[in-house]
């Protein structure tokens, strides 16, 4: 699937859950789905700045792909970087880099977070693309 | 305060009457009541505040201390009258040992850098306690590293209590400001300050204190206090953003030099030389925020109008109240458990984040703050990533702290 079909499928899995309660119990569900990150690479040097809880977040290449392992101390962030890596995961740099991640805005994470925490997933799709840049060049 | 006396005070606290002059407080958010426990970061306006800041634009807005013309007359008296107000709230002997600031940081960072330049040479030593606020910590710093000074800590137990043998041990002959906080915003220690004076001047070390946590909350008197430097912020205490208070004794605002340059703060400029001009005003260069300096004194009224004892009262009570219900959730641990206490509750939940309890929160229109507050050094003391804080003002009700209780209860159900 590209980066926007599976966008479009979590518009739709998202559109199921009306009570914001449900919303943010699914999100919570899909960080216990996150590729965990190796323990070896839990320091300072793979953490996202920007988070008011500590994201940690690896990348690395596979035939041509970019495959992000994460982890985080607080469920709520856990459940959103598990969002961002389902999208992002296992695409090319090139698709990473060029990838407009409207979803976001359409399940109503950006409108309905508090901005400390939008920054937080900012800072999660800015580190994203700017591993897929880095990745780029060994493609 | 005896216990009877409290009964008493509380008896005529009309919260609803109060309730009613902030109104914020009436809006929904998330679609739910909105339920305020952000104090200690900023507090709501009363609509006396309002009505000042509308009237101010409509009716006198006019640069101070400049023109003969009418409406820079009255502003500038207008701006004037705050300082009265503020030397009346907190009890300074001179007008001019009030000096508006933009903020307590603002004031901070404005007495370490003309005192630093002033007093403090390589080697001295500056003294500020363990549970500073970054904006008393920083600017300490800075001088330090400028000038080769050495900055020592009071160190504090587990209750959030500062250490006074231990303070007393840092003071020498070497100490050239002990810089403390009055009431601590991550935890609500309030400190034994008039001790942390009278021990500093035995040194002969002036202080300055940090009342920005504590001007709103309990009745502040620099004389009796015989502190030499105080500051506070508008925007904590139910006024206007942007403006602050620096309070100084005479003797030391006249020995230290200028901050900023500029208009305003000159007797005579010429490419040679400039001489300064006199106190209040040679602390003040530039524009200040005139609408917000005007307006702090409908914030003072207010609270002169209610009354800091009442006040006082009427928040311990419910801090007492509030501390009895959080506690009896399971998992829950306060940070901060000092014997003497001021509006803030810093707590953490066994196996949970802070910071998804204050997302639950917001769902449920509950306003906490979570993280660090701005002062690290006190979470890494108690070795966690922050906490969650709901920090009280005299509008807050029984009500609020059921609210926050039920939130808290329904977080942790979703999280754990």
């Amino acid at each position: 699937m590209t980066i926007n079909e599976i966008q479009d499928e979590l518009i739709e899995d998202f559109a199921f859950y009306t009570d914001w309660m449900e919303k943010y119990e699914y999100i919570i569900q899909l960080g216990k789905e996150l590729p965990l990150i190796d323990e070896q690479y839990k320091q300072d040097q793979y953490l996202i700045k920007g988070c008011q809880s500590k994201v940690w977040l690896y990348p690395h290449l596979r035939e041509g792909k970019v495959y992000f392992t994460a982890d985080s101390d607080a469920v709520i962030t856990k459940g959103l970087v598990s969002l961002m890596v389902k999208v992002l995961s296992g695409h090319s740099p090139a698709a990473i880099v060029a990838s407009d991640l409207y979803f976001i805005d359409q399940i109503g994470l950006k409108e309905h977070l508090s901005p400390t925490r939008a920054n937080g997933l900012l800072s999660m799709v800015k580190q994203m693309k700017l591993y897929a840049m880095a990745l780029q060049a060994k493609v | 305060m005896s216990i009877n006396l409290n009964r008493i005070i509380l008896k005529d606290f009309d919260i609803g009457r109060i309730r009613a002059d902030f109104p914020l407080l009436r809006r929904e958010v998330n679609g739910k009541p909105l339920v305020y426990l952000d104090n200690g970061a900023t507090t709501q306006k009363p609509q006396q505040v309002i009505d000042a800041i509308i009237h101010y634009y409509q009716d006198m807005n006019s640069n101070v201390h400049r023109g003969v013309h009418y409406l820079s007359q009255i502003s500038t008296d207008a701006f004037e009258v705050t300082r009265r107000k503020v030397q009346a709230f907190i009890h300074a002997e001179h007008e001019h040992e009030i000096i508006i600031t933009k903020g307590a940081t603002d004031g901070i960072n404005l007495l370490a850098q003309c005192y630093g330049k002033a007093f403090v040479h390589a080697g001295d030593e500056i003294i500020i306690s363990a549970m500073e606020h970054h904006s008393n910590i920083v600017p300490w710093q800075m001088l330090c590293e400028d000038k080769g000074a050495v900055l020592k800590v009071i160190p504090m137990n587990s209750d959030g209590e500062l250490d006074m043998e231990q303070y007393q041990a840092l003071l020498s002959p070497k100490t050239k400001m002990v810089a403390v906080t009055y009431v601590s915003n991550a935890l609500g220690t309030i400190n034994p300050i008039a001790e942390i004076i009278a021990l500093a001047h035995q040194n002969g070390t002036p202080v300055l204190v940090d009342a920005a946590q504590a001007v709103q909350h309990l009745k502040v008197d620099v004389q009796a206090l015989d502190v030499d430097f105080l500051v506070f912020s508008g925007h904590k205490m139910y006024g206007p953003t942007g403006v602050g208070v620096l309070y100084g004794k005479e003797k030391w605002l006249n020995a230290i030099p200028p901050y900023q340059g500029g208009g305003d703060m000159i007797k005579d400029v010429t490419f040679e030389k400039t001489t300064y001009n006199e106190l209040p005003f040679k602390f003040e260069a530039g524009t200040p925020n005139i609408e917000a300096g005007i307006c702090l004194a409908a914030a003072i009224d207010y609270l002169e109008e209610i009354g800091l004892d009442r006040i006082k009262a009427y928040e311990d009570d419910l801090l007492a109240y509030a501390t009895e219900k959080l506690l009896a959730i399971e998992g829950l641990k306060m940070i901060g458990t000092a014997e003497h206490k001021s509006s803030v509750l810093s707590f953490v939940i066994k196996g949970i984040h802070p910071y998804d309890v204050g997302v639950i929160l917001d769902k449920l229109g509950i306003a906490v703050r979570t993280g660090h507050h701005c002062a690290q050094p006190v979470m890494d003391q108690y070795r966690i990533p922050g906490t969650i804080r709901a920090s009280l003002a005299m509008y807050n009700t029984r009500e609020d702290i059921d609210a926050l209780v039920a939130g808290i209860e329904r977080a942790v159900k979703m999280l754990l």
